[in-house]
């Protein structure tokens, strides 16, 4: 088994918390994981990404040519990485931010990730609703694996915020069971 | 979830393996891609006991790392390849006293100011000296995090035990990836005797650190003793890693991140049955020599670098004119891809 993926949004959406807490959870699976983020100057607007890959053997490259699956959080990211990923690879995207006109040969999974984050009462969670979704699809990280991260990784003494990312995964997980 | 076991960059693995060798110095000066050794050393050194300094310069850190060795404490700095460049002169002083440094540089794009990219450019200066004078440093290149948390702490003992500093050679891409490191449980005990350090001399005869030597054939007669214990140093300490060496009929050499992305390309071609196979120095100076001295003619190498060839010039060296060697090498913040390597093996097979 071996899994890429790259995630991309603008600086500020959590991208970089995202590809952390998928490796975070895949090496307490026991996995082999390899987390890459881009270090350049990456500023709030413009697009931040990194690239993730988790497998049963050691990994080599940490670098992704072609992904397994992109998270897509903005449109500008969309454009700079619509076309790293493989063939029926799997695409999810934030249909608040991006818009997903000609692409084709990949698999779409895309809900207003940002809109369904403010409904839930905060904005910045847009992030692990796209991860439940993702979870959803491809079942190599199991949830309660991920929920022991966000214990491990939330400030102590915060409750909400732990909460309040429970409650987007679970929201991810449920609009991509449909 | 396997005990002592964390997920962190290959930055911060080299400050966690620096504390748990026992650095009790660290002094440096901020540059990106290397923030988070300087940082972690920052927030942990002093509850690990030792003395932490944002010296105002490269040129101060290095100095200071200097005295700190000279007063026998492991002491360390990180920096990035500009301000590598700015710490020779300090590098040339603290060799040419015979005493123990850990110097990181987690490279980035070059010449000059250069970019904040990954790049492998600056092995020239680190297996060559880098500074004046007829010295080496022990050269050690990690290829992956676990390697340099593992490596940071034998550099520690290495520059011990030979009086030399040692340098950690990686790249922005090491530097800034995570992996899981397995932390070692068992602390590394600073326990060489250091009968040579300024300690205070009451009751015995001063020591004297120096690199000045004057009198006439005093400084070529230390030269000597330098390049006795180089050529030890040659002969125990040469590492390197191989793979499916045995039957290859191309071997690609690389090191670094570099050979993380060649072993894709090889277990990929592995697959279709291609017999390809890896050398992955680990030590650069001393370059291994010993698995490039083989008899088969036919043999072909490939080595693979983030600079326009300057490993290539010892793998030349090593191979002595035996078989054909190719190169493939990208600078300035271009990586050599896994189909870039695949197109030129599959032209060698």
């Amino acid at each position: 088994m071996i899994e890429r993926i790259i995630i991309a949004g603008s600086g500020g959406q959590g991208v970089m918390l995202l590809g952390k807490v998928i490796a975070e959870a895949a090496m307490r699976q026991g996995n082999y994981v390899t987390y890459l983020p881009a270090y350049g100057p990456e500023v709030r607007g413009g697009t931040s990404h990194c690239m993730v890959t988790i497998s049963d053997q050691e990994v080599g490259s940490p670098y992704i040519a072609k992904a397994d699956a992109l998270i897509i959080l903005n449109n500008p990211s969309l454009e700079r990485f619509k076309g790293k990923v493989k063939n029926n690879g799997l695409l999810i995207l934030n249909s608040s931010l991006a818009k997903s006109d000609n692409i084709s040969k990949v698999k779409i999974l895309q809900f207003p990730f940002t809109d369904i984050a403010i409904k839930l009462g905060n904005v910045k969670v847009a992030n692990m609703v796209a991860l439940g979704s993702y979870l959803a699809v491809k079942k190599i990280i199991q949830t309660k694996n991920m929920i022991e991260v966000f214990k491990f990784m939330a400030p102590a003494g915060n409750a909400r915020i732990l909460e309040i990312n429970e409650m987007a995964l679970a929201e991810g997980e449920r609009l991509a069971h449909g | 979830m396997p005990k002592n076991k964390i997920l962190v960059s290959g930055n911060e693995a080299i400050a966690q393996g620096a504390l748990q060798a026992g650095c009790s110095f660290y002094a440096g000066y901020p540059i990106t891609p290397q923030n988070e050794i300087i940082a972690y050393m920052a927030k942990h050194m002093e509850q690990a006991g030792g003395a932490f300094i944002q010296a105002e310069s490269e040129l101060a850190a290095i100095n200071m790392v200097y005295g700190g060795s000279a007063a026998g404490a492991r002491s360390m700095t990180s920096s990035s390849s500009p301000g590598v460049s700015l710490m020779q002169e300090g590098i040339s002083y603290i060799a040419g006293s015979q005493l123990p440094a850990v110097i990181v540089n987690i490279m980035r794009g070059g010449p000059g100011l250069g970019n904040i990219a990954p790049t492998q450019s600056d092995y020239f200066q680190a297996t060559r000296g880098g500074g004046h004078g007829d010295y080496h440093l022990i050269v050690l290149a990690p290829g992956s995090v676990q390697e340099a948390y593992d490596l940071t702490q034998t550099s520690f003992e290495l520059a011990d035990k030979y009086r030399i500093p040692v340098m950690i050679l990686g790249d922005g891409i090491l530097g800034q990836m995570m992996e899981p490191v397995q932390l070692s449980s068992k602390k590394i005990a600073a326990n060489t005797i250091k009968n040579w350090a300024l300690t205070g001399c009451l009751g015995r005869k001063p020591n004297i650190t120096k690199s000045f030597y004057l009198r006439e054939g005093a400084l070529e007669e230390f030269n000597l003793k330098l390049q006795k214990s180089y050529e030890l140093i040659r002969k125990k300490e040469e590492r390197y890693e191989g793979l499916f060496l045995a039957d290859a009929k191309v071997i690609l050499v690389a090191y670094g991140t570099m050979a993380r992305i060649a072993k894709s390309a090889i277990m990929q071609l592995r697959s279709q049955g291609k017999k390809v196979g890896l050398i992955r120095p680990i030590t650069l100076w001393p370059f291994p020599q010993a698995p490039l001295n083989v008899k088969n003619k036919k043999l072909k190498y490939l080595v693979v670098e983030m600079s326009y060839g300057q490993m290539l010039e010892d793998v030349k060296l090593a191979v002595g004119g035996r078989n054909k060697i190719e190169f493939l090498g990208r600078s300035g913040g271009g990586v050599p891809s896994e189909e870039a390597m695949i197109g030129k093996i599959k032209k060698l097979l």
